[in-house]
């Protein structure tokens, strides 16, 4: 089972990573989405997995490790907040620039070369 | 007093001129006079202990790991100093108050004049090293601030980033050479390493450790090379130039040559250095000086003479010398501060202080003449006054020196006598003229009673050296040299060397005087390296090469930098990994099952599937959410309820969210990199993603090193946080004051978004929007009419569970974060059906008011616990029960529950109403009433399926 997590997680990154390469807003967002599921589960698993437990007194039989659960909550709340920033400023520098190139185009560069 | 409150006062008092200047001028600078008459007064109350020889210290540990402590030590040649600082610095806040005109912000002059005043007092004040270059940054800073303080002259601005610049690197050149004396001597208090003399000049790195502490003092005290940038300073008021250059920043550089004299001096190095530096900066500054014809051009040049005398003083490494040299420190800052105030006069009452335009004055303004008069002659060292008597005392230790420095000593007093005559002749005397700017008049007592206080000083120490400050200069010269000199002041000395060299250097001022008028062309037009240019140019020069890196670096193509950065952490990994020795993990792993099986194949298909559509957005987007819910699931399935409920809805509103901005936006994304460039940015993604996996491997196969605090937050959420659910007791309790962090950033998250919607619907963007057409179907009925009802229903029903939820979190899987989320969600849907307008008309609060409210009642439960005499954010509870609800747990964490929970359902409201707005601005019409019809849409739409 753990090596299925750890390739889960390998994976998500990979996909983030590649769509982060990418040259306009959009799928670097949707590739920063996938590494902080990535880091996320990651954060999670380093607390060890276990089936059918509960971070709850009382609830099971075993206990889980809470801390990287409290840890990761705020984390998918605060990364909601850092998504939804990172979207108004794609969104923002789009109907600005008419563009949603995340690269900076130098004084002669084409701005749509290879397009 | 407490020498670090004397230290201290300027600093605390700094705030008070800006808000004094409300009530007027006069407040403004009667509470500036105040603070420093109190540091004053406070400095005096220790004159007795000093005045016996005592050294007063007084010790604050800051960082004693790394040698830096606030320690303060007062001898005589700190007491010498700090009575100059602030003494002076009283006058000048006496003149300032007359000098400076109604459209000049006083209140910011006498908070920048405080700011530097505490820093230059801690200079001279400082037992530490390190302590000492914290305030010698300071004095450089606020002197930027000083001598920048004309905002709107060029030439103002220019001095002041000249002189920043160039003590700056000075300061930083010192800080090297400190680091390695501290180092030699094993501590960076003053005292110890002035006991460790013989070790530090026997030390191999002596060499370096001199050259660079020079560097700092030469440049503070504009020693040759660096002579140039103080002239340029003169671009500042009077009073500023007449603070820092006759009595504090210049003599920074002199106090520091002279605090480490023990330590430093008496080496060929040092004496070649010191009185080289110093004898050649005291001839060309009085022959420039001559030559200048704005007054206080030649009083800058002046002191940049004088400055170079007393440094040759401390570099002749004689006890004769340094006697002479404490003196003339004295005498130079009771002539030279009248002097420049005396300079600011003319400048203020004849309209200009161009000494071609002037002359004649002496009728016009007795008073000012007097003054100018005596403080001249004393500069030109004429006999019964201060001047004369220290530099009686420089020809003597020249003339034994060698017969060079006599020479050349000789020439520089005899230029010295030229400029310091001209001063006087060509300013007041005369003819009266009938073409001045303004008619010129003495000024009002105010502005003249701090130079003649200074005047009335210069006689009579000139005439009674030995009562007035001989014991005061015999126990500073002790300060200086470690040793107990003996110091006795006379005026007649007898038919010495001295005199006759004295003599020779009136007549030949005369000479030169009468020369000036017909000299003056042929210096004018002589060639010379001009220090402003060079300046300018080299910094001219630094700037580009740095924008030639910068832009080499920084070319803002951001998928670069991104591939870079992952390139290293991978590469670094990697190297860190081969670098050791590794074996298998041993923990026992879980068994697979079917469940989990397809939840991974779900997650891989889906993650390919994104590589592949990603070019189509919507699409992308339902693939990504897919990626979403699988994770979710996991956190399940892997007995993390809390996570699964906060992932899941924290989904939902992302989607929503990513499905609004793209409307907005390019639906597709277009092929720009070619397949080479896919094939390396997917090499780099694989090993990416490899090396992530690896590491996550090899921490699920092994068990934690070290025992985890995990162990005691269960043990203790029952007993000490009140609940069993150990994930929201660490949220709420433990780790409260994380949480109350996070909630700020939240809110800060959704304020910058909301303004940065505002930004956009400025400007640009907002013709952009307004020309806005859209590129996809649009709806008929946009608020379908089951939509609408199913909403209105399920409304009450989600905010009751919302309610649960929260109620519930405290001792199982739910609280404020994921209740925040259910009923931000629930209210959003309430947008979605029934239209933005419709919704807003009903909404009651503000966002902005919920997330503070949010925020401010998390932080009062914090602030209670504080009151209630607990630790922030301790907690206490009672379980209650209210029929027919089950058993409720109601703690204080509860409270704090609820900060948490109205900044999350205000942040993503907030967030999500601000795109909203977007889209009111791109056209789409406002429904008054839900369930409306979009009459527009059917001629749009006439390729639709309908």
């Amino acid at each position: 089972m753990e090596l299925l997590v750890a390739l889960a997680i390998g994976i998500l990154t990979a996909t983030g990573v590649y769509l982060l390469l990418r040259l306009r807003t959009f799928p670097v967002v949707l590739g920063l989405s996938l590494l902080t599921y990535a880091v996320n589960v990651f954060i999670f698993a380093s607390g060890r997995l276990m089936s059918g437990a509960q971070p709850v007194l009382g609830a099971a039989e075993a206990i889980t490790d809470p801390l990287p659960q409290a840890l990761v909550l705020t984390a998918i709340v605060i990364s909601f907040g850092m998504t939804s920033l990172v979207v108004i400023l794609a969104l923002g520098s789009f109907l600005n620039a008419g563009t949603d190139r995340i690269d900076i185009q130098k004084p002669g560069e084409m701005p749509d070369a290879g397009r | 007093m407490s020498l670090a409150l004397i230290a201290a006062l300027p600093f605390l008092g700094a705030l008070l001129p800006g808000l004094m200047i409300r009530s007027g001028r006069n407040a403004c600078a009667m509470v500036t006079l105040s603070i420093t008459g109190l540091a004053l007064a406070g400095l005096l109350l220790n004159a007795p202990a000093v005045m016996a020889g005592e050294t007063l210290t007084e010790h604050y540990a800051w960082l004693p790991a790394l040698g830096l402590n606030v320690n303060f030590m007062l001898d005589g040649l700190g007491f010498l100093f700090a009575l100059m600082i602030l003494g002076i610095g009283l006058l000048i806040i006496i003149y300032a108050r007359f000098y400076l005109s109604k459209d000049d912000p006083m209140g910011n002059f006498y908070t920048y004049l405080l700011l530097f005043q505490g820093a230059m007092v801690g200079i001279v004040l400082s037992d530490n090293i390190l302590l000492l270059l914290v305030f010698w940054e300071l004095t450089s800073l606020s002197s930027f601030l000083l001598i920048g303080y004309w905002k709107h002259l060029p030439e103002g601005r220019q001095g002041a980033r000249m002189a920043l610049a160039v003590t700056g690197m000075g300061g930083l050149a010192m800080i090297g050479g400190m680091l390695i004396l501290g180092q030699i001597a094993g501590s960076y208090d003053i005292s110890v390493i002035l006991t460790q003399g013989e070790a530090i000049r026997a030390h191999d790195l002596y060499v370096p450790a001199l050259v660079l502490i020079l560097l700092g003092a030469f440049t503070k005290s504009a020693q040759f090379p660096f002579h140039f940038w103080l002239p340029h300073a003169m671009a500042a008021p009077t009073p500023v130039s007449a603070y820092l250059h006759s009595a504090t920043m210049v003599k920074a550089g002199l106090f520091l040559m002279a605090r480490l004299w023990p330590v430093l001096s008496g080496t060929p190095e040092w004496f070649w250095l010191v009185a080289g530096a110093g004898l050649i900066t005291m001839v060309l500054g009085a022959v420039i000086a001559l030559f200048k014809d704005d007054l206080k051009a030649l009083l800058a040049f002046s002191t940049v003479s004088h400055l170079g005398l007393i440094t040759m003083l401390l570099g002749m490494g004689t006890e004769y010398a340094a006697k002479a040299a404490v003196f003339h420190i004295i005498n130079h800052a009771t002539f030279k501060a009248a002097l420049f105030m005396i300079a600011g006069i003319v400048d203020h009452e004849a309209g200009t202080r161009n000494i071609r335009l002037l002359g004649g004055l002496r009728k016009l303004m007795p008073v000012t003449f007097t003054i100018g008069t005596i403080g001249a002659l004393s500069m030109a060292g004429i006999p019964f006054f201060n001047g004369f008597l220290s530099k009686e005392m420089m020809l003597e230790a020249a003339w034994d020196t060698s017969t060079l420095f006599a020479v050349v000593a000789t020439l520089g007093a005899v230029f010295s006598v030229a400029y310091s005559f001209r001063f006087v002749v060509h300013t007041f005397m005369g003819p009266v003229r009938n073409d001045y700017p303004m008619k010129p008049h003495d000024p009002g007592f105010g502005m003249w009673a701090a130079p003649a206080f200074l005047a009335v000083l210069v006689v009579l120490i000139g005439l009674f050296p030995q009562q007035m400050v001989g014991p005061f200069v015999e126990v500073v010269a002790g300060a200086v040299t470690g040793g107990h000199p003996h110091v006795h002041l006379a005026l007649w000395h007898g038919l010495t060397p001295a005199l006759y060299m004295s003599a020779i250097a009136v007549a030949g001022g005369l000479v030169f005087l009468a020369l000036q008028r017909s000299l003056a062309p042929l210096w004018d037009n002589a060639p010379r390296p001009e220090a402003k240019a060079i300046f300018d140019a080299i910094v001219e020069a630094a700037a580009r090469a740095a924008n030639r890196i910068t832009d080499s670096l920084h070319d803002g193509k951001i998928s670069r930098y991104l591939a870079v950065f992952t390139v290293v952490v991978v590469a670094y990994g990697a190297w860190a990994f081969t670098g050791g020795t590794h074996s298998a993990g041993t923990r026992e792993l879980l068994p697979i099952t079917l469940v989990e099986l397809i939840f991974f194949v779900l997650l891989v298909v889906a993650c390919i599937g994104l590589i592949l559509v990603h070019r189509k957005r919507f699409v992308s987007l339902i693939v990504i959410s897919i990626v979403g819910l699988v994770v979710s699931m996991s956190f399940v399935q892997f007995s993390a309820a809390d996570l699964a409920l906060t992932q899941l809805t924290v989904e939902v509103v992302t989607v929503i969210l990513l499905l609004l901005a793209l409307n907005y936006m390019p639906k597709e994304t277009p092929i720009e990199s070619g397949g080479l460039a896919r094939l390396r940015d997917g090499v780099i993604a694989l090993a990416a993603g490899g090396g992530v996996a690896a590491l996550a491997y090899a921490i699920l196969t092994r068990d934690m090193s070290l025992p985890s605090i995990s162990e005691y937050h269960v043990a203790n959420s029952y007993i000490g946080g009140g609940g069993n659910n150990v994930v929201n007791v660490i949220l709420v309790d433990f780790r409260g004051f994380d949480t109350m962090g996070e909630i700020i950033v939240l809110g800060i998250a959704a304020l910058v978004i909301y303004a940065l919607v505002e930004v956009i619907l400025n400007g640009a963007a907002s013709r952009r929007l307004m020309n806005w057409v859209p590129d996809m179907p649009q709806a008929y009925d946009r608020h379908p009419l089951m939509m609408v009802v199913a909403t209105r229903v399920a409304l009450p029903i989600a905010l009751t569970v919302g309610v649960y939820i929260f109620l519930r979190g405290h001792n199982l899987p739910g609280g404020g974060f994921i209740a925040g989320l259910v009923v931000a969600i629930a209210l959003l849907t309430q947008y979605m059906a029934s239209g933005f307008a419709w919704t807003q008309a009903r909404q009651r609060f503000d966002y902005h008011e919920i997330i503070a409210s949010g925020i401010m009642i998390a932080v009062m439960t914090g602030v209670a616990s504080l009151v209630l005499g607990w630790n922030f954010l301790s907690s206490t509870g009672t379980y209650i029960t209210i029929w027919p609800l089950e058993e409720i747990h109601l703690t204080s964490a509860v409270a704090f529950d609820l900060g948490v929970f109205l900044t999350v359902v205000g942040a993503v409201l907030l967030a999500l109403a601000s795109l909203s707005r977007i889209g009111r601005r791109a056209g789409q019409g406002v429904n008054l009433t839900a369930m409306d019809v979009d009459p527009s849409a059917e001629t749009l739409n006439t390729e639709g399926e309908r």
